[in-house]
C-alpha cells in the first residue's frame, strides 16, 4: 500500500528561503501532515510546523498545498496521484517566522480590537432563555476555528499589507454577525464594523467561504447580512426620514451603539 | 509591555543575542486550556497582574477537543437532578477513590460556572423551554452534560480565551515552561524559552499555577494532542510536590482506528449518550455479558429496557453501552482479544441503524466531519470501527481540595495535571467541569497569597543559570559512542511503543517491570540526545526538553502501577484481577522525585475521610 512521495517543501525564515526537494515514505490512509512528520523525524529534524490536535479542531497546522489554502492535517494524500509533487508553502498572507510556520499576530492584534458580548440581566431564576432557532445562527459562526485561512485567502489584504490596519477580515465579519444575532446581546456595533473593522471593502468574491475546513458560509450567512444591517442604518432613506422626524426604530430596541 | 511581540508577546526579535528577558507578576498560569484561562480570568478579577504562558497560540489548547459536554447538576432536563446525585455518580465511577471534598465542590459548583461561561457570550444548545440543553453520558443517572453540538470544548475555549483578550490579561504565546524557581520552600517564578526565537525568559512571580494538562503523548495509541508530555507533572514533581494516582489511565472506550494515521483520536461518547451501541462482528451487541455487580442494579439487562430507557428514564435502567468508561474500555478489549473484533481491530459502534440522518448531523456534526473526511465512512450510513485510546490521566499533583495549592508554597495545580478528583476513574463530561470550578479556585486564592505578601520570594541567579545550561544540554552533547547521538524523535516513538505495550489498558506485574527497565534505557539513551540545527523554532530541540518530562512522568505511571496489586478503575492487573476495598480502598500511592532527582519514589497516604453526612449516599 505504501509508496514513495515527492514533496516540495519551503525552508527558510524572514531573510528568504526555497523549496527543498524531499522523498518520504507514505501509506494508504496519511495525510499530508503524516508525511511532513515523518520527514521531521527521519530527514529533516528542524523543519519548523505549528501543528496541534492533528484532528481538524484547533486550525494550527494551516498552510498552502499546491497553492491552495488548506488544514495540513485534512488534506489527505489520497486526494492526490502516487506520482503527483505535493509543494508545501506557508500561508502567503502572513509573515514567515521559519519554514511552515508564519507570524498570525495580525488575527491576534485584530481580536484586541473587537468588542465583546454585553447580555442584559439573567431572568429572575438566575437562568437565560433562548430559543434553539435563534442560537443556531451564531453557533454556525461559532464552529470558526481560527485557522486564519480565510484571512490567508481573502484578496483584501493577501497582496495588500496597506490594508491590514482598516480590515479585520472574514473571520472577525464572522464574530460581528456572530454578536450581531445573539439574542441577548445589548450592544449594536455596526457603526464598529464599518468603521473600525472595515466591512465595506469586501467584496464578497466568496474566497473565504470556498477554503473554510468548517464549511461555514462566511459571505452568505454572515458578512452579507452584516453588510446589510449596517448599509440599513447608514443609508435606508426610511430610516434615515424616521430618525429625522423622531420616530423610535425598533431595530435599536434593547441594543446601545459602542 | 510596549515593545512585545503582538501574537507571543516576545519582547526581543530573534535577531539579538545574549541578554534574557524578565518579566514580573503575581500570578503566572502555565496552560491556556480551560482551566488556566479560568484561572487567569479569576486571578485578574481578584486584582492580580496576571500572566498566562502556554506551549501554543491562544486558543488551540487541547480543551478545543473536548466534544461531548459539560456536567452541572443544573436540573433544566430532569428537576430530579442536584449535587447530591452528581456527587455520588463521580464518586462511584472514580470507585469511591475520589478525594471526596473535590467531588463535593466539584458538584456544588458547576452549575454556576456553566451559567457564566453563557454570561460570557457562550452559545449553549437549548432544551424546548429555551434553557441549556443537557444530554445523556456515561456514569451519570440524569442527563447532564451541557454541551455545544460535539464541539463543547471548542465553545468553551473560545469564550474562555475571549474573556481573556476582553479583560487585557497578559499572554505568552508559544512559550515552553521547562523549570519552576524556588525561594527556600516557596516559588518564586518560572523560567523558560519562546519557541519561535529560542530565547530565554525568567518569570518572577510569588504564585504559579499548572495548567498543563495531561500525559497522553507517551503512549502511542492515543486521543491527545503533542502537547500533552506531562510538563506540569514533571515541574510539580521536581519543585518538590507530590503525584498521587498515577497508576490510573483512562483508556476512552471508543477512538478511531483506521486509517492508521488518525488511530487514536477520539469518537465522541455523545455517540452513545444519543443511542449509538457497540457490536461485535458477530454482530451481538455485546455490552450485556459485562455488567459488573458494582453496577447491576442500575443497569439494563435486556436490549428492549435498554432501549425504552432513552424516553422513560424513571421507568428503565440505563443500558450497558453507558456504563463508566473503564468498564467499556475493558469489554471492547476483551471482545477483540477473543478474535470478535471488526476488520481493522476495533470493534463496531452504531448509531446508523438507530437514528435517523437528521439527527445524528445534527447532534454529532464534527463525528460525521470526521469520519467523512478521514476515514471516508459515512455514520448515517454504516458503523463506525473503534477501540480503546488513552484519552486521560486521573493522577496529577496532589492539592488542598479547596485551594487546589500543593505541598509547595504558592505553586497550584487545576485540571488534568491536578490529581485526586476523578479517583480512578473519571466520568465524561466531568473533565471540563473540573476545569472550570478548580480553575476559579485556584486563581482566587493565588491572588489572595500573593497579595497577603510583605516581601516577593527572590528568583536565584544560580538556579537562572542551572536552567539555562541544562534547557541548552542538547546542542552540546557530542555524537555518543556508537557512532551518532540519539535522535529524540527515535526515543519518543521507542518510549510510546513501550508504555503502550507494557503499561497498556491490561497489566501484570511481568510487563511492568519490563517497562521499568526500559524507561532506564530510554533516560540513558536520552543523555546522549543531539539536535540539529539552531534554537529558532526548532521541534527537534522542543521534543528533546518535553522528553524529559515525557520519562520522569512514564515511570511514576509504571511504578504505581506495579505497587498496586489489585483492579479499579483506569487501572487493570491481569494477575489481580479484583477489586480489593480492604487492603487498597482506603488508601493513595503518593509518587515523588528521588534524592538523585533522576527517578521517583513511591509512599503510600490514607485516604481523606468522608464526613457522615455525605456517607449516607453510599447505602
Amino acid at each position: 500500500m505504501g509508496y514513495t512521495l515527492k514533496m516540495r517543501v519551503w525552508r527558510g525564515d524572514q531573510s528568504g528561503g526555497d523549496l527543498g526537494d524531499y522523498e518520504v515514505e507514505v501509506s494508504e490512509g496519511e495525510v499530508v501532515l503524516d508525511a511532513l512528520h515523518r520527514l521531521q523525524a527521519t530527514q529533516a529534524g528542524d523543519l519548523a510546523i505549528r501543528w496541534n490536535c492533528k484532528a481538524g479542531k484547533c486550525g494550527s497546522c494551516s498552510a498552502e498545498i499546491n497553492g491552495r489554502p488548506r488544514l495540513m492535517c485534512m488534506t489527505r494524500l489520497s486526494d492526490f496521484e502516487p506520482e503527483e509533487t505535493i509543494t508545501v508553502t506557508p500561508m502567503r498572507a502572513f509573515p514567515v517566522i521559519r519554514d511552515l510556520v508564519t507570524d498570525v499576530s495580525y488575527n491576534y492584534e485584530k481580536a484586541k480590537e473587537l468588542p465583546y458580548a454585553e447580555l442584559g440581566p439573567r431572568d429572575a431564576d438566575g437562568k437565560r432563555r433562548m430559543a434553539q432557532i435563534d442560537v443556531e445562527r451564531g453557533q454556525e459562526f461559532r464552529k470558526c476555528i481560527e485557522c486564519f485561512l480565510c484571512q490567508d485567502t481573502c484578496h483584501v489584504v493577501r497582496d495588500h499589507e496597506e490594508n491590514k490596519p482598516a480590515f479585520a477580515g472574514p473571520r472577525f465579519f464572522l464574530r460581528y454577525a456572530e454578536l450581531d444575532m445573539h439574542p441577548l446581546d445589548t450592544h449594536d456595533r455596526r457603526k464598529l464594523a464599518q468603521e473600525a473593522a472595515g466591512i465595506g471593502m469586501c467584496n464578497i468574491t466568496k474566497c473565504c467561504t470556498e477554503v473554510c475546513p468548517e464549511g461555514i458560509r462566511i459571505t452568505d450567512n454572515a458578512i452579507i447580512p452584516m453588510k446589510e444591517r449596517v448599509a440599513d442604518r447608514k443609508y435606508d432613506p426610511l430610516v434615515w426620514l424616521g430618525n429625522k422626524i423622531g420616530l423610535r426604530n425598533r431595530d435599536n430596541d434593547g441594543r446601545t451603539e459602542v | 509591555m510596549s515593545d512585545r511581540h503582538p501574537m507571543t508577546g516576545n519582547e526581543m526579535s530573534g535577531a539579538s543575542e545574549g541578554g534574557m528577558e524578565r518579566h514580573e507578576y503575581d500570578v503566572v498560569v502555565v496552560g491556556a486550556g480551560g482551566a488556566g484561562l479560568r484561572a487567569a480570568i479569576a486571578a485578574h478579577e481578584a486584582g492580580a497582574r496576571t500572566a498566562v504562558v502556554c506551549k501554543s497560540l491562544l486558543g488551540k489548547a487541547h480543551t478545543v477537543m473536548a466534544e461531548g459536554g459539560i456536567a452541572a447538576a443544573m436540573g433544566n432536563r430532569w428537576p430530579e437532578d442536584n449535587w447530591e446525585v452528581h456527587f455520588r455518580d463521580t464518586m462511584r465511577g472514580g470507585k469511591m477513590l475520589n478525594n471526596w471534598r473535590m467531588a463535593q465542590l466539584h458538584a456544588q459548583e458547576a452549575p454556576e460556572r456553566v451559567q457564566e461561561l453563557e454570561d460570557w457570550g457562550a452559545l449553549f444548545d437549548r432544551t424546548d423551554d429555551g434553557l441549556i440543553s443537557q444530554r445523556d453520558f456515561g456514569g451519570h443517572k440524569y442527563a447532564r452534560l451541557a454541551h455545544v453540538g460535539d464541539r463543547t470544548g471548542l465553545e468553551m475555549i473560545r469564550t474562555l480565551q475571549q474573556r481573556t483578550v476582553q479583560l487585557g490579561i497578559d499572554v505568552f504565546m508559544e512559550c515552553t515552561i521547562t523549570e519552576l524557581l524556588k525561594d527556600a520552600d516557596r516559588v518564586s517564578g518560572a523560567f523558560g524559552y519562546w519557541r519561535e526565537t529560542g530565547r530565554f525568559v525568567a518569570f518572577e512571580a510569588p504564585t504559579v499555577i499548572l495548567a498543563t494538562g495531561g500525559i497522553g503523548k507517551s503512549f502511542k495509541v492515543t486521543s491527545n494532542s503533542w502537547e500533552y508530555t506531562g510538563d506540569g507533572h514533571a515541574l510539580a514533581l521536581r519543585a518538590g510536590a507530590a503525584l498521587i494516582n498515577m497508576e490510573f489511565v483512562q483508556f476512552h472506550p471508543t477512538g478511531m482506528v483506521w486509517p492508521p494515521s488518525v488511530k487514536g483520536l477520539l469518537v465522541t461518547e455523545s455517540v452513545r449518550g444519543d443511542g449509538g451501541i457497540l457490536r461485535n462482528s458477530e454482530g451481538k451487541r455485546f455490552m450485556f455479558d459485562y455488567i459488573p455487580e458494582f453496577f447491576k442494579a442500575e443497569t439494563a439487562d435486556t436490549e428492549e429496557e435498554a432501549d425504552r430507557w432513552y424516553e422513560d428514564k424513571k421507568n428503565n435502567r440505563r443500558p450497558p453501552e453507558l456504563l463508566p468508561r473503564d468498564e467499556v474500555a475493558r469489554a471492547i478489549n476483551s471482545e477483540i482479544k477473543a478474535g470478535r473484533g471488526s476488520p481493522h481491530g476495533g470493534v463496531f459502534l452504531d448509531i446508523a441503524s438507530r437514528r435517523s440522518p437528521e439527527f445524528i448531523r445534527k447532534r454529532l456534526p464534527s463525528m460525521y466531519h470526521q469520519f467523512k473526511e478521514l476515514a471516508d465512512v459515512d455514520i448515517t450510513q454504516e458503523a463506525m470501527e473503534i477501540g480503546p485510546t488513552c484519552h486521560y490521566v486521573m493522577g496529577g499533583v496532589e492539592v488542598d481540595a479547596d485551594t487546589q495549592e500543593s505541598a509547595v508554597t504558592g505553586l497550584y495545580a487545576v485540571g488534568e495535571c491536578s490529581g485526586g478528583m476523578h479517583g480512578s476513574n473519571r466520568l465524561g463530561g466531568n473533565s471540563l467541569g473540573d476545569l472550570l470550578v478548580f480553575g476559579k479556585r485556584a486563581g482566587e486564592h493565588a491572588a489572595s497569597s500573593a497579595a497577603g505578601l510583605s516581601a516577593r520570594p527572590a528568583v536565584r541567579e544560580d538556579d537562572v543559570k542551572a536552567a539555562k545550561t541544562s534547557a541548552l544540554a542538547p546542542f552540546e552533547v557530542s555524537a555518543g559512542s556508537g557512532g551518532g547521538g540519539e535522535n529524540p524523535y527515535t526515543i519518543q516513538q521507542d518510549l510510546q511503543q513501550s508504555m503502550n505495550d507494557l503499561v497498556g489498558i491490561i497489566r501484570t506485574a511481568a510487563e511492568l517491570e519490563k517497562s521499568l527497565r526500559e524507561i532506564e534505557l530510554f533516560k540513558e539513551r536520552a543523555k546522549a540526545m543531539v539536535v540539529e540545527g539552531h534554537r529558532q523554532y526548532n521541534p527537534g530541540w522542543h521534543l528533546s526538553i518535553d522528553l524529559r518530562n515525557m520519562l520522569l512522568v512514564s515511570e511514576a505511571v509504571a511504578k504505581a502501577a506495579l505497587a498496586r496489586e489489585e483492579s479499579r478503575g483506569g487501572h487493570t492487573r491481569d494477575d489481580f484481577p479484583l477489586t480489593d476495598n480492604e487492603v487498597w480502598g482506603t488508601k493513595n500511592l503518593v509518587v515523588s522525585l528521588d534524592a538523585d532527582g533522576t527517578g521517583v519514589d513511591l509512599s503510600e497516604k490514607p485516604l481523606p475521610v468522608m464526613p457522615g453526612e455525605l456517607e449516607k449516599y453510599f447505602d
